[in-house]
């Protein structure tokens, strides 16, 4: 699904090549092609409609640029288009000196109210200094506001006990007295879900809004979302007024065309994003990505911050040196598949990873790449029924020792071998490259870099400073 | 409208679902005879539970309120249909008064009127390729001059969404659909998708239709993820009077799961539901867990689960696909449920998955009361839209 759109534009501008100028004819052709890709986003059809239009005025007549195909130059317009009209967004919240300042989580069912108005308690907490205390007015759903409390001991915020109380109202006055008197300086006010045409509800989110008067209103919305997510936040945000927008479930595979739908139809910024289980798992929100993404074109800054995020750069440092030292062990091998992992599954990672870095590389199947996790799994079952003494020094694993490992691992005789022999092809490989003769000097560091994770480059400029 | 569930009896044979328009295919895939003298001693009213097919509507004013099974089961719905297609015609307002506005004043079909029939699928979530598909074969016909009515078109329309949706109900025929013979007791549903479809809310609702129609359920809470998400299946099963299976949050599900199904076999229950916890479909781990508990289920149960329902929310767009397919290589998916159609989406993403993947809608969310949760009817469906 990923790299379809930009291989689809290539093939249908792919004659169109050396031409200076975007005729309309060009746009015509690559047009067709982006429409169906932001549909099959589920960007909303009105918004794709306005937003080919808008692209096209702009683009017609146009030069191409040097370094760029034509195809690649209406991508790069799109792309601009796209941006701009999802940024200019800041995700901090903005607080006054009233105390407390409310925020009101608002959505759909199942959009991911509960879990989000915690997650943001706790980037509150943790990125603007707010004290905050979480509230569930949902009366309504069994165990919701359960789900709360249990989510707000996990995140170690105070949850309101409204136990004896069953009107929302009554709820969000106790809730702000016990602030006031407590001194917390943020009320999170989780609402119940309901549908967008359910007017009782939508009544009682209002009276909610007059009584507690919100610094913001959030509406919680599925990234999973269709056609219909702009119909219910235009619902929403014509009721009671949305001040910003949280987009859920992201770390799925839907590509988010609700973000877009949504942004256009009710102007509010998209402020942050959902993407995963974890309670930290609460991102700010940046437009750039998800073009990239709703355009079906890989989000390569992501990955790199992923990368940097989970690689443990003490550990990449020192794993360089040993390289240098051609003391690269099968302890190290370890390690390095241990890091890997924690970017997790290789399918994840390629899907992050743009269309355009395969080039004639045929796609990788979810089967090929469960097949190189298996294989990454078994290596390290092998390596971690060896002694230290043998990691250390693989010359001493003789076959008894190889026998024994085999069991040990639940793999072969055959299976040590070949690891043996991987594991020796490699630290030649790396020898070579680390010699730096000549020739190979040159891409000495940016080998190494690859091998041993992004930022130990940084690391290891200082540290030769250092010595000298 | 269909039954819920059904052990098969000779005499009171009756098809569930679409199969009622279609009574001969399904009754052809069963033998029914041999077994019903040894099902009426379970079956001690089969005439009673035929009727009951149709019920009034159960009011739940308050939630949290103790259910009660209305006491007259006899009683004709006339109103089933008629809610059924209340659910669906917000759509019909959008599809059909579309589909009405772009005809109006036409008495010809012209390539502009074709777009816009193309923007009016595409906004019910019925995807591009479905779309381009059912618009390409109308394109074809209007060249070929065999359509030039109007009304024709709207024909034309509606026959090819109930060709796939019927097509999806015949090829992948679930046990349940018609009936369930008695040796596979206990019958085993696993309700699986992504976060906040609504899975939790299905399995209370079907419970409660299940133990209804007089049948013993057991309800497992194997999503030991989520926060509260087994309080919220207790008190759903509290109200259906259902015993529940559950052990503190984080256990490992698949150990809920061989308990759930020790006790399901203790007690000789009918049914046993199980809850799984929410998960996006690209998450390799938790499909894995899945995959562990569809086997833990085959190991204690012959041929369990029976039956695999995903439930998918009905705003989902696209993605909808994508989970379908994911979920169908894991776990052997057999079936969808519609949740939330009362809303104004329509959920014409699961049209795109009956049509790519052969999977037959079996029930549908059209509200909030345990009375909402209906067996899926494609021709009601189809109808609420073109009426």
């Amino acid at each position: 699904m990923f790299e379809a759109l930009s291989d689809k534009l290539k093939k249908v501008l792919k004659d169109l090549r050396g031409e200076s100028r975007l005729t309309p004819e060009h746009l015509d052709l690559a047009m067709r092609e982006i429409r169906i890709a932001l549909l099959e986003a589920d960007v909303n059809f009105k918004v794709v409609k306005d937003f080919v239009e808008r692209v096209k005025s702009k683009a017609v007549g146009q030069e191409v640029m040097q370094q760029l195909s034509p195809g690649q130059q209406v991508i790069k317009i799109v792309n601009d288009e796209m941006v701009e009209m999802l940024g200019g967004t800041s995700s901090r919240l903005l607080f006054t000196s009233r105390r407390p300042n409310s925020v009101m989580i608002v959505g759909l069912q199942g959009s991911g109210k509960t879990t989000s108005t915690g997650k943001l308690a706790k980037w509150l907490f943790n990125n603007q200094n707010r004290n905050p205390l979480l509230l569930s007015v949902d009366v309504y759903r069994p165990a919701a506001r359960d789900q709360l409390s249990v989510i707000g001991k996990a995140i170690n915020v105070p949850v309101f006990d409204g136990t004896g109380l069953n009107d929302p109202i009554e709820l969000c006055k106790a809730a702000r007295l016990h602030c006031e008197q407590v001194g917390f300086d943020t009320l999170m006010i989780d609402t119940a879900g309901r549908l967008h045409i359910d007017d009782a509800l939508m009544e009682e989110l209002q009276q909610i809004k007059r009584e507690m008067q919100p610094v913001e209103v959030l509406f919680v919305a599925d990234a999973m979302t269709g056609q219909d997510a702009v119909r219910s936040a235009k619902e929403f945000h014509d009721k009671i007024g949305i001040t910003g927008v949280i987009l859920t479930k992201m770390d799925g595979d839907a590509r988010g065309g609700a973000a877009l739908s949504i942004k256009e139809v009710i102007g509010q910024p998209i402020k942050f994003v959902g993407v995963g289980e974890k309670y930290d798992a609460l991102d700010p929100f940046y437009p750039d990505r998800i073009v990239s993404r709703i355009l079906g074109m890989g989000d390569v800054l992501s990955l790199i911050e992923k990368v940097q995020s989970e690689v443990d750069e003490e550990k990449a440092l020192q794993l360089q040196e040993k390289m240098e030292r051609n003391a690269f062990t099968l302890e190290d091998f370890r390690d390095q598949l241990q890091q890997m992992k924690k970017l997790g599954s290789l399918q994840n990672i390629l899907e992050l990873l743009p269309g355009e870095m395969f080039k004639g590389i045929p796609k990788m199947t979810p089967e090929m790449t469960g097949q190189m996790e298996k294989e990454m799994k078994r290596t390290e079952a092998i390596i971690n029924s060896m002694t230290l003494k043998e990691r250390d020094d693989h010359l001493i694993i003789n076959a008894s020792r190889r026998r024994r490992i085999a069991m040990g691992s639940g793999t072969t005789f055959n299976d040590v071998n070949k690891l043996l022999k991987q594991y020796v092809e490699m630290k030649k490989v790396m020898q070579q490259m680390m010699q730096g003769d000549g020739m190979l000097g040159g891409i000495k560091g940016k080998v190494a870099r690859k091998l041993t994770g992004i930022g130990a480059r940084k690391k290891k400029v200082t540290r030769k400073k250092k010595r000298k | 409208m269909g039954l819920f569930w059904k052990r098969k009896s000779g005499s009171d044979f009756i098809s569930l679902g679409l199969s009622s328009y279609d009574e001969p295919v399904a009754k052809a895939t069963h033998e029914v005879e041999e077994e019903a003298a040894a099902l009426k001693a379970h079956e001690p009213e089969p005439a009673a539970r035929s009727t009951e097919a149709a019920r009034p509507p159960m009011e739940h004013p308050q939630v949290g309120a103790s259910f009660q099974l209305p006491p007259d089961e006899q009683v004709e719905d006339p109103g089933f249909i008629g809610r059924f297609r209340k659910a669906v015609s917000a759509t019909r307002e959008n599809l059909v008064g579309k589909i009405e506005d772009v005809v109006k004043g036409r008495k010809q079909i012209d390539a502009n009127t074709l777009d816009e029939l193309e923007e009016i699928l595409i906004s019910a979530d019925i995807g591009v390729q479905t779309t381009l598909e059912i618009i390409e074969d109308v394109r074809k016909q209007v060249d070929r001059q065999s359509l030039k009515d109007v009304d024709e078109l709207k024909k034309i329309i509606r026959q090819h969404l109930l060709d796939i949706l019927e097509k999806a109900e015949k090829t992948s025929g679930v046990a349940s659909e018609s009936s369930v013979s008695d040796d596979i007791r206990p019958y085993i549903m696993m309700v699986v998708g992504v976060n906040g479809a609504g899975k939790t809310t299905t399995i209370g609702k079907l419970a409660q239709r299940i133990k209804a129609d007089g049948y013993d359920v057991l309800i497992c809470a194997a999503d030991t993820f989520r926060a509260a998400a087994t309080d919220q299946l207790a008190i759903w099963a509290e109200r259906a009077g259902v015993p529940l299976i559950q052990q503190k949050q984080g256990t490992d599900p698949a150990a809920v799961l061989f308990d759930a199904l020790k006790a399901a076999k203790a007690r000789n229950s009918d049914v046993l539901i199980v809850d799984t916890a929410g998960r996006l479909h690209n998450k390799s781990n938790l499909m894995a867990e899945l995959e562990k508990m569809k086997r833990i289920a085959a190991r204690e149960v012959t041929r369990a689960p029976h039956e695999t329902l995903l439930v998918i929310d009905a705003v989902t767009g696209q993605n909808g696909l994508s989970q379908a397919r994911e979920f169908m290589k894991v776990a052997d998916v057999t079936g969808l449920v519609l949740t939330k159609l009362d809303g104004t989406a329509k959920g014409g993403i699961a049209v795109a998955i009956a049509k790519e993947l052969n999977l037959p809608i079996r029930y549908c969310g059209i509200g909030e009361k345990a009375d909402d949760l209906v067996v899926f009817d494609p021709r009601a469906y189809v109808d609420g839209l073109f009426e």
